[in-house]
């Protein structure tokens, strides 16, 4: 089981930080499209199925193509695909900030009592997320709809060209 | 050291780098991709507790994750929207530059 | 596998698992589900590439007859060598990569695609003993894969350094984005009425027959037939095919995204694109046909893999059909059939199955009723839809015979 984990965090870890490492922004974006498929695998191994799949529908499916059509939308030619380099002050805070946070979280981690963890996932079966979330968090999505709705709307709205100013006829 | 310790640090991991991704570089869609690791890793938190950690409401803790994903694709699709927007407007997509409240 | 009810079967229905089982017992007990697995594989990969074969042989030949003309027929008795001509063809062609492109993501790109392609089929109930994985959320989990071969597209378009290329990836990459939403939101109903997304479930809700012939499949019912129509049309858009195969027909943008590939990589992108078909429709025998159940219980000595299998070649064949039959659409005519048709008629399909589980006790004249209102839920939308979108688009006038 331990096995199965350890490749699961060298890939996401590892494609997370080549992404973050690498000038191209199309090799940027498709490096953390397999990030994301890690922790796709990772709710698998963690017995979270729906989960699992709902991650690659939503992000592997959609949000890449969202992100490699803004890439090629917003650039004049393929070499702007370059991103420069950060300066590097900029770089060495950057990186002191993250080790920072992950040295407090880490602390915490281990500085807490956790109690003994399950043998197996819990049980959940699709039906019992179907009528929770048709149940108690009827309200929650509900409004989760409204906001998808408005989301899109707003993006369609936001990138847009603006319409030419009407010609007043005299 | 437990399983849940030792998703909770891949977690701490991988917001750490997508902190470092959205502070660091001054491409506008590279924050919007560091912002979307560090809304994974909280997702991956979640997923950690909700199989190590036990409780009374299994349910409850995958739908959090669902909502969460949710969210985060609309704020996805709306972020690079702006993005579009404001390449339209500058040209290129450095965040030094979109310094003046208007246009 | 599941192993309910395996031993009051027919000898022909347990053969796939008792060939299964005679195999893996051979080996120790800790290699057994590996082994066992591996087979499935190797089952469903052996199957459905002769398939694959045999279909581009079938789709030429009948293509042909359609335009009255033979379809080849040079290699061995009624061309049945010919896959494998085209085979050698393939493979032994000059790989050719341009001198700019991103190698990597060039290469990468068909194998993701048909590794992608491939994933579908593992949830596809092909017999009553015969699938692959048993999940939950196998309805959910074939449409992430379906989602996920998007990527390769572009992966290709992009990788050629080709501005044609890149363009008809992304007129691609529309096209498949457009239709996923009629594509899920069709398959929706089905899971309502069945209250589960397993796909061995979903078949084994169709089971039964009324008055001893007529099976309780989804398609005999109003939501089910229009459903069912609205996924084959939502299916065929997903993978390229005929009337909405612009991304790949050779009269646009040369070849679209596939330009800059030849040689093997070349029928790599086709061979996912029938693998895709064959997923699709073989979803679409699961969801809408009764999956392996027999048309009658007279007939249900046949095995049920051969139902399955005749089904899927049956709507495999109304693939090739309607390619021969309709003219391309272009790519505002399609995007418009997406967004303006076909979403606004599967969401009052999705109501129209909604009433029609809720008002299931009705007995009597009720059920008249029922099914008048259910009938006209799907007629009269259609009917006002079609007329009102296609207004101003006067009668066809040819002025050359």
């Amino acid at each position: 089981m331990t096995f199965t984990f350890l490749i699961l965090a060298v890939i996401i870890l590892g494609s997370a930080l080549a992404a973050a490492l690498r000038p191209n922004l199309i090799h940027c974006a498709l490096l953390l499209v397999v990030s994301w498929l890690g922790v796709a695998g990772f709710y698998l191994w963690a017995g979270a199925e729906f989960v699992a799949f709902a991650q690659v529908l939503v992000y592997v499916g959609a949000l890449s193509m969202v992100v490699l059509f803004a890439v090629l939308l917003t650039r004049q030619s393929r070499a702007e695909l370059r991103v420069d380099a950060p300066e590097t002050r900029r770089a060495v805070w950057a990186v002191i900030a993250g080790v920072a946070v992950s040295g407090v979280i880490g602390t915490a981690v281990f500085a807490t009592k956790w109690d003994s963890a399950p043998v197996t996932a819990p049980e959940i079966t699709v039906r019992g997320i179907g009528l929770e979330l048709m149940g108690a968090h009827a309200a929650a999505l509900l409004l989760l709809g409204v906001l998808l709705t408005a989301a899109l709307l707003g993006a369609v709205v936001l990138a847009a060209p603006d319409r030419p100013e009407k010609e007043e006829k005299s | 050291m437990s399983p849940l310790q030792g998703c909770l640090l891949l977690s701490a991991a991988l917001f750490s780098v997508g902190l470092v991704i959205a502070l660091a570089r001054s491409n506008a869609i590279l924050v919007l991709l560091g912002i979307e690791l560090m809304l994974n890793a909280a997702n991956l938190n979640f997923i950690a507790f909700w199989r190590f950690h036990g409780g009374t409401a299994p349910a409850t803790g995958v739908i959090f994750v669902l909502f969460a994903i949710a969210v985060a694709a609309a704020e996805a699709a709306v972020g690079l929207a702006l993005v579009i927007a404001l390449y339209r407007h500058q040209k290129n997509l450095r965040l030094q530059e979109a310094t003046r409240l208007r246009g | 596998m599941i192993a309910a009810a395996l031993t009051t079967d027919s000898f022909l229905e347990r053969l796939p698992v008792l060939a299964r089982d005679t195999v893996t017992g051979l080996l120790p007990v800790s290699w057994r589900w590996l082994a066992g697995s591996l087979l499935e594989i190797i089952a469903i990969l052996a199957s459905f590439g002769l398939l694959f074969a045999y279909l581009t042989l079938a789709e030429r030949k009948i293509l042909g007859r359609i335009q009255n003309r033979p379809g080849p027929n040079r290699t061995g008795w009624f061309g049945l060598l010919q896959p494998f001509a085209d085979g050698v063809k393939a493979l032994t062609k000059e790989d050719v990569v341009p001198a700019g492109a991103d190698r990597v993501l060039h290469f990468l790109a068909p194998v993701v695609l048909v590794a992608v392609s491939l994933l579908g089929f593992a949830v596809l109930p092909f017999g009553r003993h015969l699938v692959a994985v048993e999940l939950d959320t196998a309805v959910l989990y074939f449409f992430a894969a379906g989602t996920a071969t998007e990527l390769a597209v572009f992966m290709a378009g992009w990788a050629s350094h080709n501005k044609y290329s890149l363009l008809a990836a992304m007129r691609a990459l529309a096209q498949l984005i457009s239709y996923e939403l009629p594509l899920l939101l069709s398959v929706v109903p089905v899971v309502l009425v069945a209250g589960t997304l397993s796909t061995t479930k979903i078949v084994a809700a169709q089971g039964g027959w009324s008055l001893g012939f007529i099976p309780h499949w989804h398609v005999f019912t109003p939501w089910g037939a229009a459903g069912f129509v609205l996924f084959m049309v939502a299916a065929l858009a997903e993978s390229n095919r005929s009337p909405f195969d612009l991304p790949e027909a050779e009269s646009e943008l040369i070849a679209g995204h596939l330009t800059e590939y030849s040689g093997f990589k070349y029928a790599l992108f086709f061979m996912a694109e029938y693998f895709g078909m064959c997923a699709l429709s073989g979803m679409a025998v699961t969801l809408f046909l009764g999956g392996w159940g027999a048309p009658s219980a007279l007939l249900e000595w046949i095995p049920s893999y051969a139902w399955f299998t005749a089904k899927l070649l049956v709507l495999l064949l109304g693939f090739i059909w309607i390619r021969a039959t309709l003219p391309r659409l272009r790519l505002d005519q399609l995007m418009k059939f997406a967004w303006k048709f076909l979403v606004p008629l599967t969401l009052l399909n999705l109501a129209n199955a909604a009433g029609w589980s809720l008002t299931a006790g009705w007995t009597g004249p009720l059920q008249l009723v029922r099914w008048a209102v259910a009938l006209s839920l799907v007629a009269v939308p259609f009917v006002v839809l079609g007329r009102t979108l296609s207004a101003g688009s006067a009668p066809r006038t040819y002025r050359f015979a």
